[in-house]
């Protein structure tokens, strides 16, 4: 450091005796390149004060001494300068670990989502979900069951970021305690409600939307806690009715019941389950409407179910400028024709 | 982006007037105000929302959170002048039934 420093003192000197000298553009030029250097070694404005004293000190020893003594003073003035520098440096360096932190929890949270996404012979399954910032407040789930039964969660947890997060992990080990066999989505949410309230702050709640894919029957079954309202697609009219199950919010009230719904799914029928960061894209004319989703979904509906679901993603990310406000998750699970 | 809070004591009733959107930036502004007439001896608060025109999920979880406490004071809670998509907010998150919310708002004037 030391030998740097005095490396820094040398090259301030020569710099400065040439610009004094030939007081052109390269002069400055060499100042402003000095500059950064002093940045990247972190060396204090007061001690670049102090070079520029010793630099005069060296080259024009016959100023009056009332020059070198304004300096001294000058001197004195920039260490304030110094502190917030220095304070400025250790806020980074507090920054950047803040940051790795996030990141290792970001990538945690990562394994709370599945992997794969369980296969039956008879339905096409697409899904994205994206966190507006690192982590996610979106949460998806899949199970098969021994009957190739499908249950699929979609679930929002109030707010993002990291608190929504560390929600996230009560509901991903409250469903994986669940037990094996499989269970009606309203017993299901009637289950987890009574862990996420006795869990959560007070102003904490988890919207979601269960269901199950028969593929012996194509049936799905569903049941709903205060969750977005998806879609469900008629092939034979092709026409979009709203797919809406009826229930109050987790972690409100204890003893809540959630309601079934069921719909016989026929060929190339498809579910469309999504999280509010879709249907809530704002862009600058305000608010995207339902129907502008349903339009595009209608775009695409010819091609597979994840490439559906990845192009609506493009579009809507278009649309918000490429800068999505909200976590945004949408899944389509579609009958074969 | 500020909200526009504004309380008022009316026949023993706290009214509290917000205008804005209730995000989760300003959502702790709300909580500030709101809180405390929650925490009264049976509290009596009314919440005017009608210059509000949108609340995420964050702004939901603080009327939640003032919900539970009116019900542990043994208070009431009112929300009135809800817009369409306030509205629609509460009723498909099914707080509509555990809450007392209205379009109308009557009661403030």
């Amino acid at each position: 450091m030391a030998d740097s420093f005095s490396l820094m003192q040398e090259q301030y000197t020569k710099i400065l005796k040439k610009y004094l000298e030939e007081k052109n553009e390269t002069g400055l030029y060499h100042a402003q390149q000095f500059s950064k250097k002093v940045l990247e070694n972190q060396i204090s404005p007061e001690e670049v004060v102090s070079l520029h004293l010793d630099a005069l000190e060296k080259y024009f020893p016959d100023l009056p001494q009332g020059v070198f003594d304004s300096f001294e003073f000058l001197l004195e003035v920039m260490m304030g300068y110094g502190m917030a520098y220095r304070e400025h440096q250790s806020l980074r360096d507090k920054q950047k670990e803040l940051e790795t932190e996030i990141n290792v929890a970001a990538s945690m949270q990562q394994t709370f989502l599945p992997k794969e996404i369980p296969s039956v012979d008879a339905l096409d399954v697409g899904v994205i979900s994206v966190p507006a910032s690192k982590m996610s407040g979106d949460y998806y789930h899949f199970i098969k069951d021994d009957n190739d039964c499908i249950g699929v969660a979609i679930a929002d947890i109030i707010g993002k970021g990291v608190p929504a997060a560390l929600c996230m992990s009560m509901i991903k080990y409250a469903m994986d305690s669940l037990p094996e066999q499989r269970l009606q989505p309203g017993a299901l949410l009637d289950n987890l409600n009574r862990v996420v309230e006795q869990n959560v702050a007070s102003n904490m709640f988890i919207t979601m939307m269960y269901g199950s894919y028969d593929p012996r029957v194509h049936h799905f079954y569903y049941s709903g806690a205060g969750h977005e309202p998806g879609f469900y697609y008629h092939y034979d009219t092709d026409t979009f009715e709203e797919l809406y199950a009826k229930g109050l919010v987790l972690g409100i009230k204890r003893d809540t019941t959630f309601r079934e719904y069921h719909k016989k799914v026929e060929p190339g029928d498809f579910i469309v389950l999504l999280s509010d960061g879709v249907t809530e894209c704002r862009t600058d004319d305000g608010f995207i409407e339902r129907e502008e989703l349903t339009r595009l979904i209608r775009k695409y509906k010819h091609l597979p179910a994840q490439e559906i679901v990845d192009n609506v993603f493009y579009q809507l990310e278009k649309l918000q400028g490429f800068q999505l406000r909200d976590d945004f998750s949408l899944i389509i699970l579609r009958r074969k024709v | 982006m500020d909200l526009d809070i504004r309380t008022e004591e009316k026949n023993g009733q706290d009214i509290l007037y917000v205008g804005g959107e209730v995000d989760a930036y300003t959502a702790p502004q709300l909580r500030e105000s709101l809180k405390p007439l929650t925490e009264k001896d049976i509290p009596n608060v009314i919440v005017d929302l009608a210059d509000v025109d949108y609340i995420d999920s964050t702004g939901l979880g603080i009327f939640i959170g003032a919900l539970k406490s009116v019900n542990a004071n043994e208070g009431s809670l009112k929300l009135i002048g809800l817009n369409a998509r306030v509205k629609r907010l509460f009723s498909i998150t099914g707080l509509d039934e555990v809450m007392d919310i209205s379009e109308e708002r009557e009661e403030a004037k």
